[in-house]
C-alpha cells in the first residue's frame, strides 16, 4: 500500500532564506504524524506546500501514490488534504454552520439549506467528537471551538488526510485533550493526521511516527516506540550545531551584580488577553547592573507581551521600576528618556519604518534630539547615521538608502544600533537576531556583552536556547505566561531548559 | 394636511434613498465603500431623461439609467479592486466625474448649462399614495431592501459577499472567489443608486444640473445609521425622509430654520458612529484593497 503522504527533496526559498533543503516526509495511512522542529526549521512552510499554498522550487509531492506536485489549494482541498492553519481562516460575524459550508453551499432552489448545513455540522460533530452548536456566531466562541469549526470546515469538504499547524498554541490543557481524542477518533476512521508542533510532550502522547526538521531538512524519522522527550530534543536542537554555536558560558561568573541594586525591578506583573485571560500571569524578577537576564521558552507563552508591557506598549497591572524610578505613569517616550532601550521582536512591525532611510530609522523615536528650534538638524542627524554604519558595519554604508532594500541582517544591525546609542540603563532586547546571518549574530551578540560590561541591565527573550545560554547570566523559562524556572547560568542545561519550555516539569 | 399626506409625500422623497442605500449596503457588505452613490445617482438621472426624452418611454430611460450606474461603478471598482487605488479618492473622483459628465451631455445634448427640457414620465401626477402607485419605481423602492436582505442572508451569493466584506482571506481559502464578487456587488450598487437617480428625473420630468444634491450622500448616511444591514438602512432613509418632509411642512412658519432639519441624517450619523446607540460595527475588510 502506497504512502498516503510522500514529499522528497523538497526546496524553498523565500528571497535569500532557504526555508526548506531537500526535505523529505513519509507519512503512512492512518496515522497520526508529528512533524517537529524549532521555530524556523520550515515545518510550516513544507506543510503549506503539501497543501498547495506555496509552490515548491524543488521536489516531489505524491499524495496517496499520485504525483500532485505543483497543484493548488482547491486541487488539495479536492483530492482530501486540508489544512487547519496556525491563524484561524474564520469569518466572525458568520454562524459556525455558514463558515463550514462557505465556498461550497448546500442550497434548496435559488437558497441556503440551512438547517441541512447545520444537520451536517451535528453529524460530524457526532461522528468525530467536534461538537459545537452550529447556529453560534463564530465571534462568540472560544478558541478551542473555533478549532474544532476549522477542522470540521476541513472534514465537511471531505478531508481525509488532515494538516494541523501548532495546533495546541492556543488551547488549554482539556482543550488539548478533547482535541486528541478527536485526532483519535479520525485515525480509527482511517484518516491520517499531520501535527506540527514543537511540545515534545504532546509528541509522545498522540502520535504513531514522528519526523523532525532542523533548519529547513529532515533529520529523523522516529517511530513513537523508544522515543523520549530527550531523545526527540536532541534531534531537533542538534547537538554538533549548539556546539558550534559558542554554548560555552563566555560572560562572567554567576552571582556578580548580585549585591547592587537591580536596576529593573517587576513585581506582581500581569498582562490580560482576549478573553480575560492572563497572558503574563504575575511574574516577578529583576535585573542588576552588568547582568543579562535570558528568558527562554518556546514562543507565544507571554513573552511579547512582557517586553511590550515594560516598554508601555501595553496595558498591564503591577509594578515596573528602573532604578527606583516608577514607569507605569510614563508614556513610551518617556520611559525612553527614564533609561529605557527597546529592541523590538519584530523588526518589520515595530522596529523600522522600511521606506524611510537608513539615517531617518537610526532617530527613530528619539528624533526630538536632533532638533533645531521646530525643525530637525539634518546635518547632525547625517553625522549621526554615518558614525552609527560605521560602528556597527551596515551595509550598504550610504545613509539615504530606504531600510527596505537591506538584507534581514543589517535592517537589524540599524535597530540595534539605534537603541544602542540612547543614554540607556535597561535594554529590552527581543529576539535581537531572528532571522538574520552569522555576522550579523556574531557583532549584536558582542555589543550585547560590551553593554552589560559596562554595567548596563539587559533583559534578553529569545526563542534561541543557544542564544540564551551564550549570552545570559541568569536563565529564566516562560511557559504559560509564568515564570517557571529561574536559574544561574552555570546550573541551567539545555535539557533541563527543555523540559521546563515544553511544560514538562513544573517548579519555580 | 393629512397624516395620509404626510406619509405620501414621505415615500416619495424615501425612494431615491431606498434604492441608493441598497446599493450603499450590497457595495459596503462586499467591503467597498460606497462613497459614489451620488455620482451613480447623478449618472442615472441623466441617463434615464436623455433617454426617456429621445425614446419617449421612460422604461427605455430606466434601461439606460442601469447602464450608467453600472458603467460608473465598474470604473471604481476596477480603480478599488483591480488597481487597488484608495477607496475614498476614486470615490470621490467617481462623484466629480459624474458632476463634469451629465454637465457636458446637457449642454451638448439640450444646449442648456442648467436642466434639459419636459421628458415622458411614469405618469401619476399630483401628490397622495394614488399618484404614486402609478409608478413602479416606487415600487421597486419599497421591496428593494427586503430582497435585499434576503439576498444577504439567504442565498450563498449572499453569504459570500458576507465572508468577503468581513474576512476575504478566509473567503478566498475555501474557494470564494472574491474579486468576482466584489465586482458584482459594486455593479449592482451603481445600478441602484441610477435606479434612485431615475425616479429624480423621471418624477420632476426633467434633468437639472446636479438635481441629486446630496442625496447619495444621505443613502451612505442610512447606510451607516442602519449599520450595514438591509433593516437598519430602510428604516434610516424613512426617518431621514420624514425629516425633509416636516422641513418642507414647517417651510414659512419659520418655527425651525430650515438647515437645522437638512443636518438630521448627518447629525444622526455622527452619533450613531460615536456609538451612542450600541456600537455601530462596519465589515472589517471595508476600504482595504483585496488580498486575493
Amino acid at each position: 500500500m502506497s504512502d498516503a503522504i510522500r514529499l522528497a527533496g523538497i526546496e524553498k526559498s523565500f528571497g535569500a532564506v532557504r526555508a526548506n533543503r531537500g526535505a523529505d516526509l513519509q507519512v503512512a495511512r492512518g496515522e497520526v504524524h508529528a512533524l517537529v522542529g524549532e521555530n524556523g526549521a520550515g515545518k510550516s512552510t513544507l506543510m503549506r506546500i503539501l497543501s498547495g499554498l506555496y509552490p515548491a522550487d524543488a521536489g516531489i509531492i505524491e499524495v496517496d501514490g499520485r504525483d500532485v506536485t505543483g497543484w493548488s489549494t482547491s486541487d488539495a482541498i479536492a483530492a482530501g488534504v486540508g489544512m487547519v492553519h496556525q491563524h484561524f481562516m474564520l469569518v466572525p460575524t458568520l454562524t459556525v454552520a455558514e463558515n463550514v459550508m462557505l465556498g461550497s453551499e448546500i442550497t434548496k432552489g435559488p437558497v441556503l439549506d440551512r438547517a441541512a448545513a447545520e444537520q451536517r455540522v451535528r453529524d460530524l460533530g457526532a461522528r468525530t467528537g467536534l461538537v459545537v452548536a452550529p447556529d453560534r456566531l463564530v465571534a462568540d466562541l472560544s478558541v478551542g471551538e473555533a478549532q474544532r469549526v476549522e477542522i470540521l470546515k476541513t472534514l465537511y469538504r471531505g478531508a481525509r488526510i488532515l494538516i494541523l499547524d501548532e495546533p495546541t498554541a492556543v488551547l488549554s490543557p482539556p482543550e488539548v485533550q478533547e482535541l486528541w481524542n478527536v485526532l483519535r477518533a479520525l485515525r480509527a476512521e482511517g484518516g491520517t493526521v499531520v501535527l506540527i508542533t514543537h511540545k515534545l510532550d504532546e509528541v509522545i502522547e498522540v502520535s504513531d511516527t514522528i519526523t523532525v526538521m532542523r533548519q529547513g531538512a529532515t533529520v529523523a524519522r522516529i517511530p513513537r516506540e523508544g522515543a523520549t522527550p530527550q531523545s526527540i530534543a536532541r534531534a531537533m536542537v542538534g547537538r554538533d550545531v549548539v556546539l558550534a554555536r559558542d554554548f560555552e558560558f563566555s560572560g562572567t561568573s554567576a552571582g556578580r551584580g548580585v549585591a547592587s541594586t537591580p536596576l529593573l525591578n517587576v513585581q506582581n506583573l500581569l498582562v490580560s488577553g482576549a478573553r480575560r485571560t492572563a497572558v503574563v500571569d504575575r511574574v516577578n524578577f529583576s535585573v542588576a547592573p552588568g547582568e543579562i537576564l535570558g528568558v527562554a521558552g518556546v514562543e507565544g507563552n507571554g513573552q511579547t507581551e512582557l517586553i511590550e508591557a515594560i516598554a508601555g506598549l501595553r496595558e498591564a497591572e503591577g509594578s515596573i521600576s528602573l532604578g527606583g524610578l516608577d514607569l507605569r505613569p510614563l508614556d513610551v517616550r518617556h520611559r525612553g528618556d527614564a533609561g529605557l532601550s527597546h529592541i523590538p521582536e519584530d523588526r518589520h512591525e515595530r522596529g523600522l519604518v522600511l521606506d524611510y532611510s537608513i539615517a531617518d530609522n537610526l532617530i527613530l523615536g528619539q528624533q526630538h534630539r536632533f532638533t533645531s528650534g521646530v525643525t530637525i538638524d539634518v546635518a547632525r542627524v547625517l553625522a549621526h547615521a554615518e558614525e552609527r554604519i560605521r560602528a556597527y558595519d551596515i551595509r550598504p554604508a550610504d545613509p539615504a538608502t530606504p531600510a527596505r532594500s537591506l538584507s534581514g541582517g543589517n535592517q537589524q544591525k540599524i535597530v540595534v544600533a539605534r537603541e544602542m546609542a540612547r543614554d540607556f540603563k535597561v535594554l529590552l532586547a527581543s529576539q535581537p537576531t531572528r532571522g538574520v546571518d552569522v555576522g550579523a549574530i556574531e557583532l549584536i551578540h558582542a555589543r550585547l556583552r560590551e553593554a552589560r560590561d559596562q554595567g548596563k541591565a539587559i533583559l534578553l527573550v529569545s526563542a534561541d536556547l543557544a542564544e540564551v545560554l551564550a549570552l545570559a547570566d541568569r536563565v529564566a523559562v516562560m511557559y504559560g505566561g509564568r515564570f517557571v524556572a529561574l536559574l544561574l547560568r552555570a546550573e541551567a542545561t539545555p535539557e533541563l531548559l527543555g523540559q521546563f519550555m515544553t511544560g514538562a516539569e513544573h517548579a519555580a | 394636511m393629512s397624516v395620509l399626506d404626510f406619509l405620501s409625500q414621505t415615500l416619495r422623497i424615501a425612494v431615491p434613498f431606498l434604492l441608493a442605500a441598497a446599493g450603499g449596503v450590497l457595495s459596503e457588505r462586499a467591503g467597498l465603500i460606497a462613497l459614489g452613490l451620488e455620482g451613480y445617482m447623478l449618472g442615472g438621472a441623466f441617463c434615464a431623461a436623455a433617454v426617456s426624452f429621445a425614446s419617449g418611454s421612460p422604461w427605455l430611460g430606466v434601461s439606460a439609467a442601469l447602464v450608467g450606474g453600472a458603467v460608473l461603478a465598474l470604473v471604481y471598482a476596477v480603480g478599488t479592486i483591480r488597481f487597488r487605488g484608495d477607496q475614498v479618492v476614486i470615490g470621490i473622483a467617481i462623484n466629480l466625474l459624474a458632476v463634469g459628465l451629465t454637465r457636458f451631455f446637457l449642454r451638448l445634448f439640450f444646449g442648456s448649462s442648467s436642466n434639459s427640457p419636459r421628458v415622458p414620465g411614469f405618469g401619476g401626477t399630483g401628490t397622495g399614495f394614488l399618484a404614486l402607485a402609478y409608478n413602479p419605481l416606487v415600487w421597486i423602492g419599497v421591496i428593494v431592501l427586503p430582497t435585499l436582505g434576503w439576498i444577504l442572508y439567504r442565498t450563498p451569493f449572499g453569504l459570500r459577499v458576507r465572508a468577503v466584506g468581513e474576512h476575504p482571506a478566509a473567503a478566498a481559502s475555501v474557494g470564494v472567489p472574491v474579486t468576482r464578487v466584489r465586482y458584482i456587488a459594486v455593479a449592482f450598487s451603481g445600478m441602484l443608486a441610477a435606479l434612485g437617480g431615475a425616479y429624480l428625473a423621471l418624477d420632476q420630468h426633467q434633468f437639472t444640473d446636479g438635481m441629486t444634491a446630496g442625496r447619495g450622500f444621505i443613502a451612505l448616511a442610512a447606510t451607516i445609521f442602519g449599520r450595514w444591514n438591509p433593516k437598519g438602512a430602510g428604516l434610516a432613509c424613512l426617518l431621514f425622509a420624514a425629516a425633509e418632509t416636516l422641513q418642507i411642512r414647517l417651510q414659512g412658519t419659520h418655527a425651525i430654520p430650515s438647515q437645522f432639519v437638512e443636518m438630521i441624517p448627518y447629525v444622526l450619523t455622527i452619533v450613531a458612529l460615536a456609538g451612542v446607540v450600541g456600537r455601530s460595527v462596519p465589515p472589517a475588510a471595508l476600504g482595504k484593497p483585496s488580498t486575493e
